[in-house]
């Protein structure tokens, strides 16, 4: 049952698109920005989302989001373990 | 000279490399300390401070001449020193005593180890410490949460002692609830010594094991700060009037020296305890006079005394008032006025001023002759000089006392003239409220006659000025480098567009606008004569081009002299602010001249009025050439066509008379008529309302349903009678073309003048407010004719009764009331917004980063676009390219 609830929030219309980085993705996109995990954006491990996409504290999530100004607007989020559950 | 004891840890130093924060260690004031203050007089009878009062010369030297007896310096030098207090008891340090609690609560009262297990002591250590490293928010919260557990314990996991639950009562008594002993005081000593007791692990608690040591948050020795942070001043009667922070020292050591003799003549313990409070409020009041719970410190009973918090505090305090608030030399400021005929990127500077501020000038081969005229002026002939610094002597002349032929004589490259502002400087000039950045800009000097800043129209809607008195802030940059950058990127017309939403903030206004329309107008033709007339205001020097019309004789259009002014390439497209109504047309085959078509810099078609050429409008000629052909030929524009628009005006004449506003004797029978007839259905409402028939509008009541329904038809009312006054009224006259161009008032406010005000509103509803059952006395209770409701039939032109001016009135102060309250709120959210981005910055690879690096956007606005440069948001116009080529091409073919 509550398998199911997280599968499905990811699919919401509002929910824009998110993914976990692979191990060789995070490395490229911090060498290509020049900064440490925890200088990214964060989200909370406790994050339905994350939840949903069962990552761990320490991957990175990709969000694709549409923008009103530059069509497809792509984010990162660095997963804590810190935040309220 | 006495040998001082140094405290390695305040040594000076010639470079600062970094700044500790952390609690004052009392034993670090102990060898700080050149004084110890022993003695509340401050003046011995024969007016010499007294030695070991909190005058005593050992806090530095002061008066001018004195020699400091520590450091041996006169006050230029002295850098002042500290002394000391000792106190017979020790005190809390106010603000401190909430950590205090937070520690009392977390260890054992006997040993001073933290409540908890050895094994998770360790292990919180390790996660704290990792915490502080990456996240020092994150570790705050992390150390409430231990501490919040270890104040679970009821006996020490180490000493086995039992724990008691510790009562904090703000602002300094401690209790601990001992059960059926019940509450037991702590003292600060009894304080002191436990948290005496704890040990390094305190760290987990937030406690640094170095730099702040709770048992430094109850001290015995207080610090008496230099004379030269509480001077004293001598009133012009000869009086001495201490700093307020000398006053509470004073009270300070005077009951210091009270509880040691209580003390040791061994008196009841309450006694003791009481005097040893009062010590401990007079310590708190000379830290933060504003302790809730605390005694204030008082100027006999009355003023309050400002002391070292409310120094820092607020908006006048050290911080906003003297760090982010400084007042600055250089600078001058006075009423505006306007001036159309100079440039816009210029600003009109009184001789006065011009007098007042200086430009250091460096002398070099080139400019020696010039130097040494400024010099020979002086300081009251512009242009001249003030100071000169004579680089071979190292000195500097005051020009005001100096023979100024003969230095003017020695003048040599590598000396500096501090000389008069003269024309052709740059300066920055601004407004308040700096609400953004073309609020502050870069203008060229032009010394003037008079007394006032003077500056161009066109550069009112920047800055938001207007000449009922607004006063402007001048400044000069002094250094080569700020000159340049102010000139290479705070120049006028760097900013005709603004990085809002990138179109021009920069451009005419009200007289421009109806200029602009009356210049190109279909029905406008001029003479050579006229021509000449409106070319030498814009400074035009070329060819007169064929004239258009050669029969009955040599007549020019308005569109020719315009398209003078035009690059030779501009194309534009794009409708006028007249196409609108029965002028409207959808495409250039207009016959209303509302559409406006620019081909080859030639204008074929449609009046420039204000979507071609005013301020804030987006998408108009102006933003295409500040995009296309760069700021320059902008501002080009603005300081030549924009004139003619003047010019034409002062021909013509621009005006209104009551006339302008008479309705024909049909058109107001028509509205009488239409009145009648709306009114009537106000009634037909009322019935049906009481009739029980009225249909309510859903999540409406039925006495809403009937106001709405009133309101609909009053407003359908109004919208009728404008267009009867629209229709009656000659399009042609001043007040209608002032309004269909946009320069000034619309069709409502034409016809509230010519026909009818209409319902007065105030919080969107009809006035209802003041007696009972009716807002006048002049209306029968729960009248149902709308006029007792604030509904107007009057005219400006015919006049308003007693009843429709109190209700217009009222109508009018809803508007007034509303920007006060919305420029206050709206300063604040501006003032909190600026202080969260300000530091925001975009890098290189487009990412928008804080100061620390963090990321806050991977992509500066998600597309990296510069709102500045693009068509109104969009980077790319593709019609506009498409179009831009075709003319081209069009072009090369008929040269080729």
């Amino acid at each position: 049952m509550a398998r199911t609830r997280r599968a499905k929030i990811l699919e919401h219309e509002y929910v824009p698109e998110h993914r976990v980085l692979s191990m060789e993705e995070a490395v490229e996109l911090l060498r290509r920005l020049g900064v440490k995990p925890w200088q990214l954006p964060k989200i909370s491990v406790n994050d339905p989302v994350a939840k949903a996409l069962r990552a761990k504290p320490g991957d990175i999530i990709e969000i694709v989001r549409r923008s009103p100004t530059g069509g497809r607007a792509v984010y990162y989020r660095f997963v804590t373990a810190y935040g309220k559950a | 000279m006495p040998t001082t004891s140094r405290v390695p840890s305040f040594k000076e130093a010639d470079v600062i490399e970094k700044i500790v924060f952390g609690v004052l260690n009392p034993n670090e004031v102990r060898m700080l300390a050149k004084v110890t203050v022993v003695r509340g007089e401050l003046y011995e009878a024969d007016g010499t401070p007294v030695t070991g009062g909190l005058r005593d010369p050992h806090f530095g030297a002061i008066e001018p001449g004195e020699r400091c007896p520590v450091c041996g310096n006169t006050r230029e030098m002295c850098p002042g020193h500290f002394g000391k207090i000792e106190l017979p008891k020790p005190v809390f340090i106010p603000h401190y005593t909430d950590y205090l609690y937070k520690l009392l609560q977390a260890t054992c009262r006997v040993c001073g180890r933290i409540t908890l297990p050895e094994e998770k002591i360790r292990r919180y250590r390790e996660i704290y410490r990792r915490l502080r490293a990456k996240w020092p928010q994150l570790a705050k919260v992390f150390s409430e949460r231990v501490i919040a557990e270890a104040a679970q314990a009821t006996s020490c996991p180490h000493c086995g002692n039992p724990q008691y639950k510790i009562i904090y009562v703000k602002p300094f008594h401690f209790y601990e609830r001992r059960g059926s002993e019940g509450d037991v005081r702590l003292s600060p000593e009894d304080v002191l010594e436990r948290v005496s007791r704890t040990q390094s692990e305190i760290e987990i608690l937030g406690f640094h094991p170095e730099r702040a040591r709770p048992e430094w948050m109850i001290t015995r020795v207080l610090i008496v700060p230099p004379l030269s942070v509480r001077p004293s001043i001598t009133l012009e009667t000869g009086l001495r009037s201490e700093d307020d922070l000398t006053h509470a020292l004073a009270e300070i050591v005077r009951q210091a020296e009270k509880l040691r003799n209580i003390m040791v003549t061994n008196a009841p313990q309450t006694m003791i305890e009481d005097n040893a409070y009062v010590l401990q409020e007079l310590v708190a009041g000379y830290i933060d006079n504003e302790l809730p719970g605390a005694r204030r410190l008082t100027h006999r009973r009355k003023r309050l005394l400002k002391t070292l918090a409310q120094r820092l505090k607020g908006k006048e305090g050290r911080l906003r008032g003297n760090l982010s608030g400084k007042r600055v030399n250089f600078s001058a400021r006075t009423v505006i006025s306007p001036d159309p005929n100079i440039s816009i990127n210029e600003v009109g500077v009184p001789v006065e001023i011009a007098k007042t501020l200086v430009v250091p000038m460096k002398v070099t081969p080139y400019n020696i002759e010039e130097a040494r005229r400024y010099v020979i002026n002086g300081p009251d002939r512009w242009p001249g000089a003030v100071y000169v610094y004579k680089a071979s002597e190292g000195r500097k002349y005051n020009l005001k006392y100096a023979n100024r032929e003969e230095l003017a004589k020695s003048l040599q490259p590598g000396d500096v003239v501090e000389r008069h502002l003269i024309n052709g400087d740059i300066v920055l000039f601004n407004r308040q409220p700096s609400l953004h950045r073309m609020s502050i800009m870069g203008h060229i000097v032009r010394v003037m006659p008079g007394k006032t800043f003077r500056l161009n129209l066109l550069v009112c809607p920047p800055y938001n000025a207007d000449f009922d008195g607004d006063e402007m802030n001048l400044h000069v940059p002094q250094l080569e480098e700020a000159m340049a950058e102010a000139r290479e990127l705070m120049l006028v017309e760097k900013h005709i567009l603004t990085p809002r939403y990138g179109g021009p903030i920069i451009g005419g206004r009200q007289d421009y606008v109806s200029g602009g329309y009356i210049l190109t107008v279909k029905t406008s033709f001029y003479t050579r004569d006229e021509v000449s007339q409106i070319l030498a205001a814009t400074g035009y020097d070329g060819e007169l081009p064929e004239p258009a019309v050669l029969k009955p004789g040599p007549y020019w259009t308005g569109k020719q002299i315009a398209s003078l002014f035009f690059p030779d390439d501009l194309i534009f497209k794009g409708k006028s602010k007249t196409n609108a109504g029965d002028l409207s047309c959808p495409d250039e085959f207009c016959f209303h001249d509302s559409y406006i078509v620019v081909r080859h810099g030639r204008l074929l078609e449609g009046v420039l009025d204000k979507k071609a050429i005013g301020a804030e409008e987006p998408g108009n000629i102006l933003h295409m050439i500040a995009l296309e052909y760069g700021s320059d030929a902008a501002r080009r524009l603005l300081d030549s066509l924009y004139r003619a628009f003047i010019r034409i005006l002062e021909l013509r004449g621009l005006t209104m008379s009551i006339h302008d506003i008479d309705l024909p004797e049909k058109a107001r029978r028509q509205v009488e008529d239409l009145i009648v007839k709306y009114k009537e259905r106000v009634y037909e409402l009322y019935r049906q309302y009481e009739e029980g028939r009225l249909e309510p509008i859903p999540g409406r009541t039925l006495e809403e349903t009937l106001e709405i329904r009133i309101m609909d038809t009053l407003d359908e009312l109004r919208k009728e009678v404008q267009s009867i006054a629209a229709n009656y009224l000659d399009p042609y006259n001043d007040v209608f073309i002032m309004a269909r161009t946009g320069a000034r008032g619309s069709e409502v406010n034409i016809s509230q003048m010519a026909a009818m005000l209409g319902q007065q509103s105030v919080r969107g509803k009809r006035i209802t407010r003041g007696f009972r059952n009716r807002p006048l006395p002049h209306f029968k209770p729960n009248d149902i004719e709308p006029e007792a409701w604030g509904f107007i039939k009057g005219s400006f032109r015919e006049g308003l009764s007693p009843a429709e001016v109190f209700f217009h009135a009222a109508a009018g102060r809803e508007g007034l009331v509303d920007t006060a309250v919305k420029t206050s709120q709206s300063g604040y959210m501006q003032r909190r917004l600026i202080n969260a981005l300000q530091d925001l910055f975009v890098y290189y690879d487009g990412t928008v980063r804080d100061s620390w690096g963090n990321v806050v956007q991977f992509k500066y606005g998600e597309d990296g676009v510069d709102p500045m440069r693009t068509y109104h948001g969009k980077a790319v116009d593709v019609d506009r390219l498409i179009e831009r080529a075709r003319a081209l091409r069009a072009k090369s073919g008929k040269t080729a």
